[in-house]
């Protein structure tokens, strides 16, 4: 009998070859999620569903495969965990809304389908804001997620849980979906390290839409590398999604490596004035990569400042739209009225909470006959010149650096009341979603509160080599201290 | 009292012969049971996404040929409005980039009649209301079959270029000839996989401006549409002419006392919050899609009518329209003849004659005309052509080839219409001069009248098999010398 040593300080490729090797087993990796899980999950509240049962038979697969001498794969036996938008077939998927409570999706998400065809075993699905609509789950229908480094604030969002899941130490490896910054704000939140792919690499066919145009799926974990293989697993064409690229998944893990040198990088000076303990992160990464040899220069984009008004036209019009078939008619919630229309009504007032129904009042307005050319037709206009600026500032940088976030995590309570500041947390992450490029936030700093400040590396489209690189090197030169996982 | 000029505008939805839906794999079949052509896609559960079919896109372009329009490239667009029946709360259309554009169609009368676009889009489930006269605000409950959601469909957008009923009837009649021609659609009103709406209204003689619209809805065959444009067009003089203005609205026709009834009003009609369809892609007719498009199809009905129009002109001494429009000429192109026809021609025929044969008796079976050898057919009319064969022989003829095939000289012969040798005739000719010598003297002082008598006796004594041409010719001979 091998104990199992704690995954929390052993990488995806160790844990999955040691599954492979048979040398210890998918289930002995599992048992210690569900540990973690049965001592954290009253304090943190990651999770929606956790999913017992089938992981446990799932692990037990994965360990038979080895025994008959099939390759399970190359997240054999590593725990994972899944945002709750996600479609997992059979298993309740809720968006953390009442409106899909009692939900069964009959298919699993093209994600969903890799990681086990990978050998991964799903632990449960996370917790979020609701529809993926906020920057703190705190706009969970279940209750927010906690901050493992300081349980009296937020992990941050949407993808709260599945960014404290990671941080907290229960699972190595978790997914989440960003539209404006909900991968990279949690990840820098929570100490770890999140990546939104460029908008195309990752199939969205099973994610449940908040935006349709801007949703990415990424992954959450401890290292860089960790979470390239993660995302090398997801990526790659799918038929099921028109948006999806012609391309196999990109290769990452064999140039994380290669190091900065030479490497032209930019530190986007816009997001750089307040003088916060996040901008001198970003400062301070400035000077390791330069040391690391690269050639660091600073850089004015001034057009990423429009993508924060234009985001929030385009994402709740698109929206009012993805949002429009929870009727009460079909699947989930129903609340019974004398014709359809009231029972839609009702329906719809119960089951969404009061930012999604913020976020589809404002998206509705904005596609209105007489509205749509000020402010949809406006926010497009604007959505291209950042295109356009960050194209130009690309052809003389390889990479751009920015604060992930504009502040650390915040108490919670601190910014319900006031939406326009919660919506000011993707200032810095919003333009490259706008672009459908890549960018990731890596942990490099510690407060002097002592919670972790990311720094957030963007590439152009099809960029994730030379970003995971950079992010590689960030965190070859960050302060161990400001990385997850923590107990808390 | 000042006359009026009736305009309408149609809009058709055509269910587009494709074996699957639009966006994912299901079924594309009428008449299953309810909600078993279904999955994630078409009911439109949270996650999914839709992903375009290839032979939708070929069908909608080649609808958009034989209408010659113009292909581009094209997106789709949501169409935002809540209704149980559609699975997603918004339809997936295309709006101001449609797949085709400016066409036209020609009808049997020769007019045209302007096509502004012919756009692809899903359809909708069915609602069936239970209880309370099928009604929706009555109904205890309502059921919804969603296998029709996500069939794919085409609208095509006439220009308000019709001015009749008649027309309207006439405009759908070779708009679904067109469909069902190229493969498209199977055209069929009755099980909804045509449908149509009317844009209806009226102004006075001369005036260039358009007058306010109604939008009929339940049309559910060419009759309906007629009476309705026929209703609508009366109800607005009436207004019109009592001093009120028409009111842009939705009416309903009922097929009951062929009328319409006010459904919404413009104000009441909903914003539907277009916008570009963020989860596909643009559309371009690349030359493998319009390839694909055009493959097996033939030259639609106007080309016909006009090909054989053009045939019957040069070969025939009678004057014929060259557009096609005569009668026989549109029922042998719609029944599809017209190949018999030019064969039957090519191998020698008479034009009149074919097309004469070709348009009714042919007709009687389509089907089994449709198959028969052009040449055995020509071999019939020439024999018909040199009187061997009486009209009502050949027809005989005509019929018993198309049954069951083969050589006519032989069905002639077998049902004894052999051409009577020249020696047996003469004697007949003998036999009724020496019986009825006063006729005979009559007939030879010209009396023509006396002719038809004299025929009648060589018929009676031929017990018909005698060719009547033949026998006049041999009177006239005699007479003669």
């Amino acid at each position: 009998m091998t104990a199992s040593p704690a995954f929390e300080f052993a990488s995806l490729a160790e844990i999955a070859s040691s599954v492979r090797s048979g040398q210890l087993s998918a289930r002995a990796f599992l048992a210690q999620s569900l540990g973690a899980i049965r001592e954290l999950e009253g304090d943190l509240h990651c999770f929606n569903e956790i999913t017992t049962d089938k992981a446990m038979a799932d692990a037990d697969e994965v360990d038979r495969m080895v025994r008959s001498g099939l390759d399970p794969g190359p997240l054999a036996g590593v725990p994972v965990a899944l945002k709750d938008n996600l479609c997992t077939a059979g298993i309740p998927t809720t968006c953390s809304s009442k409106i899909l409570e009692g939900w069964l999706p009959p298919y699993d998400a093209t994600v969903v389908s890799r990681l086990r065809a990978a050998g991964a075993v799903l632990v449960g699905k996370t917790n979020l804001d609701e529809f993926a609509m906020g920057s703190s789950t705190e706009n969970s229908a279940f209750g927010p997620t906690r901050n493992p480094w300081d349980t009296g604030r937020v992990p941050g969002g949407s993808s709260g849980g599945s960014a404290a899941a990671v941080a907290a130490g229960i699972v190595p490896l978790s997914f989440g979906s960003d539209t404006g910054g909900s991968i990279r704000q949690p990840a820098a939140l929570c100490g770890i390290v999140g990546v939104k792919p460029t908008y195309g690499v990752v199939s969205r066919y099973g994610l449940i839409a908040f935006a349709s145009s801007l949703d990415q799926i990424g992954p959450f974990a401890t290292t860089v590398a960790d979470a390239a293989l993660g995302l090398e697993v997801v990526a790659g064409h799918d038929p099921m999604d028109s948006t999806s690229l012609a391309r196999p998944a990109p290769s990452l893990l064999a140039s994380l490596t290669e190091g900065v040198s030479g490497l032209r990088i930019g530190l986007v000076e816009d997001f750089l004035v307040d003088g916060s303990e996040c901008v001198d992160a970003v400062v301070a990464a400035g000077e390791a990569l330069a040391a690391a040899g690269a050639k660091v220069d600073m850089v004015t984009i001034p057009e990423l400042l429009l993508g924060l008004p234009a985001y929030y036209v385009i994402a709740p019009a698109e929206a009012s739209s993805n949002l429009s078939r929870y009727d009460g008619v079909r699947y989930g919630l129903r609340v019974d009225g004398p014709d359809t229309e009231t029972m839609n009504a009702r329906t719809r007032g119960e089951g969404f909470g009061p930012e999604v129904k913020r976020r589809i009042m404002m998206g509705t307005y904005a596609l209105s006959a007489g509205y749509y050319d000020a402010y949809y037709g406006q926010a497009q206009k604007a959505r291209t010149l950042v295109i356009r600026a960050f194209e130009a500032a690309y052809r003389n940088f390889d990479v751009l650096l920015t604060p992930t976030t504009p502040s650390v995590a915040f108490p919670f309570g601190s910014k319900v009341d006031d939406p326009i500041e919660m919506y000011m947390c993707d200032l810095c992450s919003i333009p490259s979603s706008l672009a459908g490029h890549p960018a990731a936030s890596v942990p490099f700093a510690l407060s002097s509160e002592g919670l972790p400040v990311g720094v957030q590396v963007l590439a152009p489209a099809l960029g994730e080599a030379v970003m995971m690189r950079v992010a590689a090197s960030l965190e070859a030169g960050a302060s161990r201290e400001a990385r997850g996982p923590v107990r808390p | 009292m000042t006359d009026y000029e009736t305009v309408v505008g149609l809009e058709v939805h055509c269910e587009l012969a494709t074996a699957t839906k639009l966006f994912c794999g299901c079924r594309n079949a009428f008449g299953d049971e309810p909600n078993t052509n279904i999955c994630p896609v078409c009911l439109g559960l949270p996650g999914s996404l839709p992903v375009i079919n290839k032979r939708a896109v070929e069908l909608a372009l080649r609808i958009g040929a034989a209408l010659n329009c113009t292909p581009q490239r094209s997106i789709f667009h949501r169409k935002n409005y809540f209704y149980p029946d559609m699975p997603k709360d918004y339809q997936i259309s295309q709006y101001d980039e449609p797949i085709n554009v400016d066409g036209w169609l020609e009808l049997p009368d020769g007019s045209r009649v302007g096509i502004e676009r012919a756009h692809m889009e899903e359809d909708t489930g069915k609602t069936t209301h239970i209880g309370g006269g099928g009604r929706i605000h009555e109904a205890g409950y309502s059921l919804v079959d969603y296998n029709r959601a996500g069939v794919p469909l085409v609208e095509i957008v006439s220009r308000p270029d019709i001015r009749s009923g008649a027309q309207a009837r006439a405009y759908v009649d070779e708009l679904r000839s067109i469909l069902v021609a190229t493969g498209s659609s199977d055209g069929r009103m009755e099980e909804g996989s045509l449908r149509v709406d009317a844009n209806v209204s009226v102004r006075p003689v001369g005036a260039t401006a358009l007058g306010t619209r109604c939008e009929v809805k339940n049309l559910n065959s060419l009759r309906s549409l007629e009476r309705a444009i026929d209703y609508e067009v009366r109800r607005q003089i009436e207004v019109v002419e009592s001093g009120g203005r028409v009111a842009q609205e939705t009416r309903h026709f009922d097929e009951g006392d062929n009328s319409t009834h006010s459904m919404r009003s413009k104000e009441e009609a909903n914003d539907y919050r277009y916008f570009p369809e963020p989860d596909l892609t643009p559309l371009v007719p690349v030359a493998e899609l319009l390839a694909a498009a055009g493959e097996g199809v033939g030259p639609m009905p106007a080309a016909r009518r006009r090909r054989l129009a053009e045939l019957l002109a040069a070969d025939s001494e009678l004057a014929t329209r060259r557009d096609g429009s005569t009668d026989q000429v549109v029922t042998v192109v719609e029944l599809g003849l017209d190949d018999l026809v030019h064969g039957a021609v090519a191998a020698g025929a008479d034009a009149r004659l074919a097309l004469a044969r070709a348009s009714n008796e042919a007709a009687a079976n389509p089907e089994g005309a449709r198959l028969l050898d052009p040449v055995a057919f020509a071999n019939l009319l020439k024999m018909e052509s040199a009187g061997r064969l009486s009209a009502t022989q050949s027809k005989e003829v005509l019929a018993e080839l198309i049954k069951k095939g083969g050589d006519p000289a032989q069905i002639a012969s077998r049902l004894g219409y052999e051409q009577m040798d020249a020696s047996v005739l003469a004697s007949m000719l003998d036999e009724v001069i020496a019986a009825n010598p006063q006729e005979w003297e009559r007939y030879r002082e010209g009396d023509e009248k006396v002719a038809q008598f004299l025929l009648g006796q060589v018929m009676k004594a031929s017990k018909g098999r005698a060719n009547g041409k033949l026998v006049a010719e041999a009177f006239a001979a005699r007479r003669d010398t």
